[in-house]
């Protein structure tokens, strides 16, 4: 049979490959991997749907604990960009989760040997991720405005466009703690879980830090998740503190440039196990 | 055909770290293949076979040599090596949640098909490759000839000059494994592309390959045709006599012929048996039993064995491959052998 060999190329026999086709781009290789993650999920639209009720279902029990903030404004202002936040942490924190499957299976290997851009292997995940915190996002907003939340759109866009970022850099640190786990699934989710929420708490995304004792405001200080939380916070205030805004992009992007720095060296030292 | 190999090494070499000890897996290989061979790695497990597929597919940088595939530099070119490549790795190419098609189309993707033409190979070879039933099914629900196929498919996307197979047939059933065998051959025939594979069964090593490379500790320990590897060994014929005084007498006369290597044969005497290796067994065999005959000694069983290629690894190594392969994950002897598993 002669379909092995590409229409277009000659079957004489030496070099199938006459003038091969030309180089993706990095946006290419990135979107496809990020709808290759994908498209398992869509195969079960039951837990799409799961997942986008989750935040909700937070938010709906603990909202109503919430004290009102003295100064006006409303609990909900202060309460839904921080589970936001943590909404994006969460789901980019499990990017490497199907990588440990993958690495067992043999499908990470394959994609290893392909052209695809090492760093469109670690962000396409990390999209895929991110892709439906983004929803979440878009979901939570829209339930609360109708009660004492007031939209700001544009704070909401920038605050987004910062979490994006930040995403990334979570995205490839889970990545890379996947490769360093070797498969080992155990590893990963302890690793996953142990960080996950004292950075939160950190953070300051459930409780106020404001008089917290000096040795919790300084780790507060030294976590960069913070800064994305405060800048947060004013952007979906529709407020644009230079600053605080600032102070958050730094964080997020020192975030995504370590989480990439990491993940590539994993990456390139993952082939010696 | 090119004059310049396609697959190049030299000196190339991997040391694993192991605790404190350094295991090396690959020692100092030289490899040159040309375009179009179809080549079998040979060895037993922890032989460094795929190791050495792991260098040459980019997956493992080397720790010393070099090794050119396509005509790059396998560490300063990856991304032109990775262009000219297939590979087929030991565990499965699709993701078990995915359907076969979708990876086909995003494998062809990431080798920068156009979304039509991607389509239309993913179409092309799930025909050809007999996967039409279960091409829109999760990887997960399909057999493993079924997703075998499926790798291959996945290996061959862009038509690579060289198509790496790592272990193609290992935890297939013999049908498979023939079926596998032929495919590989059909496709070795259609594209013209050089096939490298890894195998630690005798038998794939000797249907499928025209080239033979027997690796053992890391480097090659013979390297030709598998009829030419055989040659020099002779064949093996076994005598059945009355009883251990008859066997005694034609043993006498079995050390009269000549033996593979053009000295006197080695005979053994087991009860009334007799085992000798011999050049050209077969053309012999029938005066040897006309001359026992004749002395009054009557063969009762005949039997010559052409040499296997276990023959030659015996002959290389003093050790059978079969040993190796009938413990196959059973102890656990070295380090070296799991790293490069």
């Amino acid at each position: 049979m002669s379909t092995l060999t590409p229409p277009a190329s000659p079957t004489t026999g030496d070099v199938p490959v006459g003038d091969a086709p030309s180089r993706t781009s990095w946006l290419a290789d990135t979107l496809n991997v990020a709808v290759r993650e994908l498209r398992p999920m869509l195969h079960e639209p039951a837990n799409v749907l799961f997942a986008m009720v989750q935040p909700l279902v937070f938010l709906g029990l603990f909202a109503p604990l919430l004290p009102d903030v003295p100064g006006g404004t409303s609990a909900l202002q202060w309460f839904v960009p921080g589970i936001v936040v943590m909404t994006a942490l969460m789901g980019a924190s499990m990017t490497g989760a199907n990588l440990s499957e993958e690495m067992l299976t043999g499908s990470h290997e394959r994609l290893l040997v392909s052209p695809l851009r090492r760093s469109s292997l670690m962000v396409g995940r990390a999209v895929k991720e991110v892709a439906p915190a983004l929803a979440q996002t878009a979901i939570i907003v829209a339930v609360v405005t109708p009660f004492s939340f007031d939209l700001h759109p544009l704070g909401v866009l920038t605050g987004v466009a910062m979490l994006a970022l930040f995403a990334v850099g979570i995205g490839s640190l889970s990545f890379a703690l996947a490769l360093v786990a070797g498969g080992e699934q155990w590893i990963f989710w302890t690793v996953q879980q142990t960080f996950l929420f004292p950075v939160l708490l950190l953070a300051g995304v459930l409780l106020p830090l404001e008089g917290a004792p000096t040795w919790l405001a300084v780790a507060a200080d030294l976590n960069p998740v913070t800064y994305v939380v405060d800048a947060e916070r004013a952007l979906f205030a529709g407020q644009f503190p230079a600053a605080d805004v600032l102070a958050g992009f730094a964080g997020a992007a020192a975030v995504a440039v370590l989480g990439l720095l990491v993940g590539l060296r994993a990456m390139r030292r993952s082939g010696t196990r | 055909m090119t004059t310049t190999p396609v697959i190049q090494t030299r000196g190339l070499t991997k040391t694993f770290r192991a605790g404190r000890r350094t295991v090396e897996a690959v020692r100092g290989l030289d490899l040159s293949i040309a375009q179009g061979e179809l080549v079998a790695l040979l060895g037993p497990n922890g032989a460094g076979k795929s190791t050495t597929l792991r260098m040459l597919t980019t997956l493992l940088p080397p720790t010393s040599g070099t090794a050119h595939v396509a005509g790059h530099d396998v560490v300063a070119e990856q991304y032109a090596v990775r262009r000219a490549i297939g590979y087929v790795g030991q565990g499965n190419g699709a993701g078990h949640q995915q359907h076969g098609r979708d990876e086909l189309v995003s494998q062809a993707r990431a080798h920068g098909l156009s979304r039509a033409d991607a389509r239309r190979r993913a179409e092309e070879l799930i025909a050809d490759l007999d996967l039409g039933a279960v091409a829109d099914r999760k990887a997960l629900s399909l057999s493993g000839g079924q997703r075998r196929r499926l790798d291959i498919a996945l290996g061959l996307v862009h038509t690579p000059r060289v198509l790496f197979l790592d272990e193609p047939s290992t935890g297939l059933d013999p049908q498979n494994r023939a079926n596998l065998q032929d495919l590989v051959r059909r496709l070795h025939r259609d594209t013209g592309s050089t096939v490298v594979l890894t195998t630690h069964y005798l038998e794939e090593a000797d249907a499928l390959a025209e080239r033979v490379v027997v690796v053992d500790h890391g480097q090659v320990i013979a390297d030709d045709t598998a009829s030419a590897l055989k040659s020099g060994l002779g064949d093996l014929v076994v005598l059945g006599l009355a009883d251990g005084d008859a066997a005694a007498r034609a043993a006498v006369r079995a050390e009269r012929l000549r033996g593979h290597d053009g000295q006197r044969p080695v005979v053994t005497v087991t009860g009334d048996e007799v085992a000798v290796r011999v050049a050209h067994g077969r053309e012999s065999a029938p005066g040897l039993v006309a001359e026992l005959a004749a002395a009054g000694d009557v063969v009762r069983r005949l039997e010559v064995v052409g040499p296997t290629l276990d023959d030659v690894f015996l002959d290389l190594t003093g050790r059978s491959l079969r040993e190796n392969q009938s413990t196959p994950t059973g102890t656990r002897t070295t380090t070296s052998e799991e790293i490069a598993a």
